[in-house]
């Protein structure tokens, strides 16, 4: 009933090595984008420009309230008949790295808030520029108390890598249904996937909580 | 629309105050803060701001500093601050012109808002640097002098988390005259701290009004304090000055009703 092959398991293993490469590639820059864009984002909110705060606002809500999956088509099947023609993976990471943009704004967002009043009047009051303000007092401070959020994201958009797998990119999920369906055999290769996202997002809490105990500490803020 | 072409686009050599306040209206939605408020600080003066809560004193402060105004013009060394010329007219100041015209004027809170993520020295390089565009080594001279003024120095290399409330509203008051200005405004600089430690502090003001050749408006609860060191004494109520005059008169013999009320239960509270 329970016949698990460990001559099979090694032999896919390699193959599944590379497969998580790709995983973590697409994972990262994805991410990557993510965290820029979700910044963009949750400047923009901010700008004293009503238009624009109206427009953003309005597609973060659309981006959060659609599923990952359609994101993905849209990218890479519509994309073309507007002449956008990207490949696999440019699609994947774009839609994975808009998706969580919008969820990455967010927690910017509740973390700019989260710094106090006197601090932007301090800025002021020695008249610095609104870049200066942003990018040296207010998001260093924003940042601490937004990594833990940042965290869960990236273990979240790690998490969601297999579904790049129905346009056909190389990660994870890809590999092993290839290889199921290569040699008729789904039981070594779905539990091993699962084992390896197991074993990587697992001590990832863990080391986000070390890394942003150590940016408060190099910020003086502990 | 209030008609600005009675205000001048700048302020006569033979009738320069260092600030002037005319005709300045500050509301909050319906509520009028300050109601058509005239006050001339002359360069070099000292002068402490007291009233009730809500009498609109600290907002005398944050319009110069962190608000607009609604009515009036404030001017700072002869030139509108709330408003630049253009076509030889008054219009209402654009933000990147309200920085600009900020420059000259240095700030201190009652909460210090000191930064941080920044150490002692790097809180008073901050402004010289970035904003002045001075050189790391010009601007960190700068303040370790200042720190050494105001008996920081030992503690420069410190983040603002390990300083006591003293210790930081020091550093605070360093940061603000690292940018040279030529005015500086307190904020119940004092309010916020231990007993124990406000002496430090006032210690530090004392120094500074008789050293160096600032203009101060000071808020405070302190009235000796006030009376020690104020050329002059502004009493707020209700959005307008109601008495003013050098400490001596305005403590020893206040003439309002309103003035001797808050005078009488402030001293019944101390």
């Amino acid at each position: 009933m329970f016949d698990w092959k460990w001559d099979f398991t090694f032999e896919i293993l390699p193959r599944l090595g590379w497969a998580t490469l790709n995983t973590l590639i697409a994972a990262g820059g994805g991410y990557a984008i993510a965290i820029v864009l979700g910044l963009a984002l949750a400047l923009a909110q901010r700008s004293p420009y009503r238009a624009l705060t109206l427009v953003v606002r309005e597609a973060v809500e659309f981006i959060r309230s659609t599923p990952l999956v359609l994101q993905i088509f849209f990218v890479f099947y519509v994309g073309p008949q507007f002449g956008i023609r990207l490949s696999p993976w440019t699609s994947g990471m774009i839609a994975i790295g808009l998706h969580y943009s919008a969820y990455l704004s967010e927690v910017y967002r509740g973390g700019i808030e989260s710094v106090p009043k006197g601090q932007w009047e301090a800025c002021r009051s020695l008249s610095m520029s609104t870049s200066d303000t942003y990018f040296r007092i207010i998001i260093p401070q924003a940042l601490p108390p937004a990594l833990a959020g940042m965290g869960n994201y990236l273990v979240g958009i790690f998490k969601d890598t297999p579904m790049l797998s129905v346009i056909g990119v190389a990660e994870l999920m890809h590999a092993a249904n290839a290889i199921g369906s290569e040699h008729y055999r789904f039981l070594e290769p779905y539990t091993l996937v699962g084992i390896i996202f197991l074993a990587i997002s697992l001590p990832s809490a863990g080391l986000i909580r070390t890394f942003e105990a150590w940016v408060r500490k190099r910020l003086g803020m502990s | 629309m209030e008609d600005y072409s009675n205000y001048p686009l700048q302020l006569d050599a033979t009738d320069r105050p260092m600030v002037r306040f005319q005709n300045v209206t500050k509301r909050y939605g319906a509520l009028t803060v300050l109601d058509n408020l005239n006050l001339d600080v002359a360069e070099g003066e000292m002068i402490s701001i007291i009233g009730p809560s809500g009498s609109g004193k600290t907002t005398v402060l944050r319009m110069l500093m962190l608000e607009r105004i609604q009515g009036g013009v404030i001017y700072v060394d002869g030139t509108p601050l709330t408003h630049e010329a253009k076509g030889g007219k008054l219009v209402e100041a654009s933000e990147r012109y309200l920085r600009k015209a900020r420059e000259p004027i240095g700030m201190c809170f009652q909460h210090f808002n000191l930064f941080p993520h920044f150490t002692a020295l790097q809180n008073c390089m901050e402004g010289p640097v970035q904003v002045l565009g001075l050189s790391k080594k010009e601007a960190r001279e700068r303040s370790e002098e200042l720190l050494e003024m105001v008996g920081m120095i030992d503690k420069k290399d410190q983040h603002p988390s390990r300083l006591s409330g003293g210790q930081q509203q020091r550093v605070a008051i360093a940061r603000a005259l690292a940018m040279r200005p030529k005015v500086m405004l307190l904020d119940e600089v004092t309010s916020a701290l231990d007993p124990e430690v406000i002496g430090e502090v006032t210690e530090v003001i004392k120094k500074l009004v008789k050293e160096h050749n600032l203009t101060i408006m000071m808020v405070t609860h302190q009235m000796g304090f006030a009376a020690d060191i104020s050329d002059r004494v502004c009493f707020f109520y209700g959005g307008r000055i109601e008495e003013q005059g050098p400490p001596k008169e305005l403590f020893g013999n206040p003439q309002k009703e309103r003035t001797q009320q808050f005078l009488s239960a402030v001293k019944s509270a101390d």
